[in-house]
């Protein structure tokens, strides 16, 4: 059967396909939809978990006890689930684990632009790079053999254009999920010294064994094309070349990105008169090349930062392209905005209006940072605001307190917050919740009470957590009401001891929050001050001297006739 | 065939998601090789999205370089003179002829450009302009501009009728289609908004 497919959806009917009976993740644009698509199929339990690492723990359970299983994570995800992976990679599987990596060259939304083949690399396991859709699925569904034949956890690596891009797929049906009876093996999987001393060199054979089958494996292929240039490529980098020169130039195409063939790469090398690298991010597959003592070009010509295109390889590469032309206008920018309605822009007013400095973390309140609120000092990695706080203060900060979200809290916060609690600082913890991991698309969490089907389930008690953390000062606020979420703010900072506020209020476009009507400005009240205006909502504009509101775009959180000291915004104002 | 390149852009929350469901059903229906590229993250706060369609006998590239694309279609107008450099010379420009402020413009740190139409036509673009926030409202709701705009679009591909019919039901929840595919008539048989 044929159908258009996303990558992350055929990655998702890989994984089924290939009996997968478990999928753990944490989500991370571009990879959330892997899951998402998981938990459509019925036979395959499938979770949200509360981050990465627990994600990656997750599966080797299952895989462990018998099951097929999968995760997904962006790129700085695998940096959480990082720990558990090089040791998985020692003690090797029971049923296949395949772990899908979304790396994000550009930076789409993303806070770094890291290259995940150096984990493959640095965790000596085998990564996949699909090209399409098919790919995807098909990649996928090896991947699930490849891991039990060679015992290791595989990675699949995609970038922003593989997973958000629909191609045609042609799907099978779901094999009949193999099951692996568990036996207790401590020598392979109790990684304490003496065994683990055993695993190293299993693992350097491994890699040994799969080099040999990288030089020969149906995921490389090799397309002999016009000899003058040969060029080396992956993902959808290849897509690119292929674009760009269809059949006027040789190309070898790699599937598996590690470990890299060296025969075949030295063998195509030597039919072409120039060898060129086109990858994006790091020159990973061009540094394999010079180690194999290969002229050859890469990041010389083509940049480290940033995606790669058609043009930018047609230009470095000297073919012609169309540039197109500028309107030769300046075009105002349209960045991000939190919606209207939004619970964090209440927050991030009054953390402005005290001038206080703030540790943020990631989520859509990163946008607290943007003009005209302005209110957010940093942005390092999820959890990185309660442990930098404690620091900051330690270190005789003043002044500060740290936002983070419901779902980055429940990731990695908690962390942090154990620290203070146990370390005592004078921190205020601000966690904003909202009731969902809004930035990525609201999925569920641990503090929401819904699984990832959409049922009741547990529900993390926030409050409780901070409390059992050793927090003795626990406040929750109401982000709509501005005078009270300043009094507290204000109070939990000047009082020296750890404290969390919770500043609560469900997402404006969660299905569950209730519309309200929307309110208006009475013009004949209205000065013109524009004081209203600087929670920066996007329904509110100037029109000559008067302020208007945009009814179809206002959600009536009522934030900004807070702000207004003229009374001129209200409900109940009929525009005569 | 030689490939054809599409370029959707809009403001996020516009539904340009859903417009792409809604071309690459029509392209698969059609048998043709297709990519479509989605918008996620970020970007959908509010802020600026393109998404490309390719289709043809064999398509490699996911993305729409500049100076490519035939169709630039924009939910918006400043979109489309934002994206005007993916189009490819003496393309044409199918554009709604509302605007949403960005926020720049409704802070008054920067002004939204006038004559913009205008502009597109000295540069030798097509231009094929309707308002598409008024057809929406009349199909029933402001949220139909993407139906409005892929209505407009239709008339640019050698499709029948049932295509995008069928297309259309099988992308839009159901209780939606009606209005959907009022807004998609709508679209298709507007008059060329004023310039
Ligand atoms: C390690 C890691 N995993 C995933 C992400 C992607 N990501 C960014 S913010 C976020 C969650 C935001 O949810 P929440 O904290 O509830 O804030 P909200 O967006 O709802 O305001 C996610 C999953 C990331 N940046 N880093």
């Amino acid at each position: 059967m044929k159908s258009l497919l996303l990558g992350n959806a055929a990655i998702a009917r890989g994984a089924w396909e290939a009996g997968v009976c478990l999928a753990s993740s944490y989500p991370g644009t571009p990879s959330t939809e892997i899951t998402a698509n998981i938990a459509k199929y019925d036979e395959i339990y499938t979770e949200w978990a509360s981050n990465e690492k627990v994600a990656m723990e997750v599966a080797f359970g299952a895989s462990l006890a018998g099951r097929r299983s999968f995760t997904g994570m962006k790129h700085v995800g695998l940096n959480v689930a990082a720990d558990a992976l090089f040791t998985i990679s020692y003690t090797g599987v029971n049923a296949g684990l395949v772990c899908a990596v979304a790396d994000e060259p550009g930076m789409h939304s993303s806070q770094n632009e890291q290259d995940s083949r150096h984990y493959a690399r640095a965790a000596k396991v085998p990564m996949l790079e699909p090209a399409d859709s098919q790919e995807c699925l098909n990649f996928t569904k090896y991947g699930y053999a490849l891991s039990e034949e060679y015992d290791t956890p595989v990675l699949i690596r995609t970038s922003t254009r593989i997973a958000h891009s629909q191609s045609i797929v042609t799907m099978s049906e779901r094999m009949n999920p193999p099951f692996f009876q568990y036996e207790k093996n401590p020598q392979k999987y109790v990684m304490m010294p003496a065994y683990a001393r055993e695993r190293h060199p299993i693992v350097e054979q491994r890699i040994l064994d799969l080099i040999k089958l990288a030089e020969d494996t149906f995921l490389n292929r090799v397309e002999m094309g016009d000899t003058k240039i040969g060029i080396i490529t992956s993902g959808t980098c290849y897509q690119y070349v292929k674009e760009v020169f269809g059949g006027k130039a040789s190309v070898l195409k790699l599937g598996m990105v590690y470990p890299l063939p060296s025969k075949l790469i030295t063998s195509f090398a030597a039919k072409v008169d120039r060898l060129v690298v086109v990858e994006e991010l790091e020159p990973f597959i061009e540094e394999h090349c010079k180690k194999l003592g290969l002229k050859v070009s890469g990041k010389d010509i083509f940049p480290i930062c940033g995606e790669l295109s058609q043009n930018i390889i047609a230009d470095k590469l000297g073919v012609s392209y169309n540039d197109g032309m500028k309107i030769g206008e300046e075009i105002p920018g349209r960045p991000p905005v939190m919606c209207a309605g939004c619970s964090h822009r209440g927050l991030f007013y009054v953390l402005g209006k005290i001038k206080a400095v703030v540790l943020g973390d990631i989520g859509c309140y990163t946008l607290g940072a943007a003009p005209p609120l302005s209110a957010m000092d940093t942005t390092i990695c999820m959890g990185s605001s309660i442990s930098s706080l404690h620091g900051y203060v330690r270190a005789g900060g003043k002044n500060a307190v740290c936002v983070i979200g419901d779902s980055t809290f429940a990731h990695m916060g908690i962390n942090g917050l154990i620290n203070i609690g146990y370390n005592r600082s004078d921190c205020t913890v601000i966690i904003a919740d909202n009731s969902t991991t809004g930035m990525t698309g609201h999925q569920e969490n641990p503090t929401t009470g819904v699984n990832i089907k959409g049922e009741p389930c547990g529900k993390m008690d926030i409050e409780a957590v901070c409390r059992a953390s050793g927090i003795g000062r626990v406040r929750v606020v109401d982000t709509y009401d501005l005078e009270e979420t300043e009094r507290v703010i204000r109070e939990e900072m000047s009082i020296p001891e750890p404290s969390v506020i919770i500043a609560r209020r469900p997402c404006v476009l969660l299905k569950t929050t209730k519309a309200q009507p929307p309110v208006c400005v009475d013009a004949d009240k209205c000065i013109g001050c524009k004081m209203c205006m600087k929670i920066g909502c996007p329904a509110i504009s100037k029109k000559e001297s008067k302020v208007i509101i945009n009814g179809a775009v206002c959600s009536g959180c009522g934030v900004c006739a807070q702000l207004c000291k003229f009374g001129a915004i209200g409900r109940d104002i009929s525009q005569t | 065939m030689e490939t054809r390149n599409i370029v959707i852009v809009g403001v996020g929350g516009q539904g340009s998601l859903l417009a792409c469901n809604l071309m690459g059903r029509a392209l698969l229906l059609e048998g043709y090789d297709a990519k479509v590229s989605e918008v996620h993250g970020m970007s959908q706060r509010g802020g600026s999205v393109v998404t490309y369609v390719r289709y043809g006998d064999k398509v490699y590239s996911p993305v729409i370089d500049t100076g490519r694309a035939e169709l630039l279609v924009s939910f918006e107008l400043l979109e489309a003179a934002r994206w005007f450099e993916l189009l490819r010379p003496g393309g044409t420009i199918v554009t709604n002829t509302g605007r949403i402020d960005p926020i720049p413009v409704i802070m008054g740190a920067a002004e939204y450009p006038d004559n913009l139409q205008g502009k597109f036509r000295q540069k030798g673009a097509i231009v094929d302009a309707i308002d598409a926030f008024t057809i929406a409202a009349e199909a029933g709701s402001q949220k139909c501009v993407n139906m409005v705009m892929m209505g407009r679009l239709s008339k640019y591909f050698p499709f029948a009728d049932e295509t995008w019919q069928k297309a259309l039901e099988e992308t839009v929840p159901a209780r939606l289609v009606d209005m959907n595919k009022k807004a998609f008539m709508l679209g298709y048989n507007a008059k060329k908004g004023v310039i």
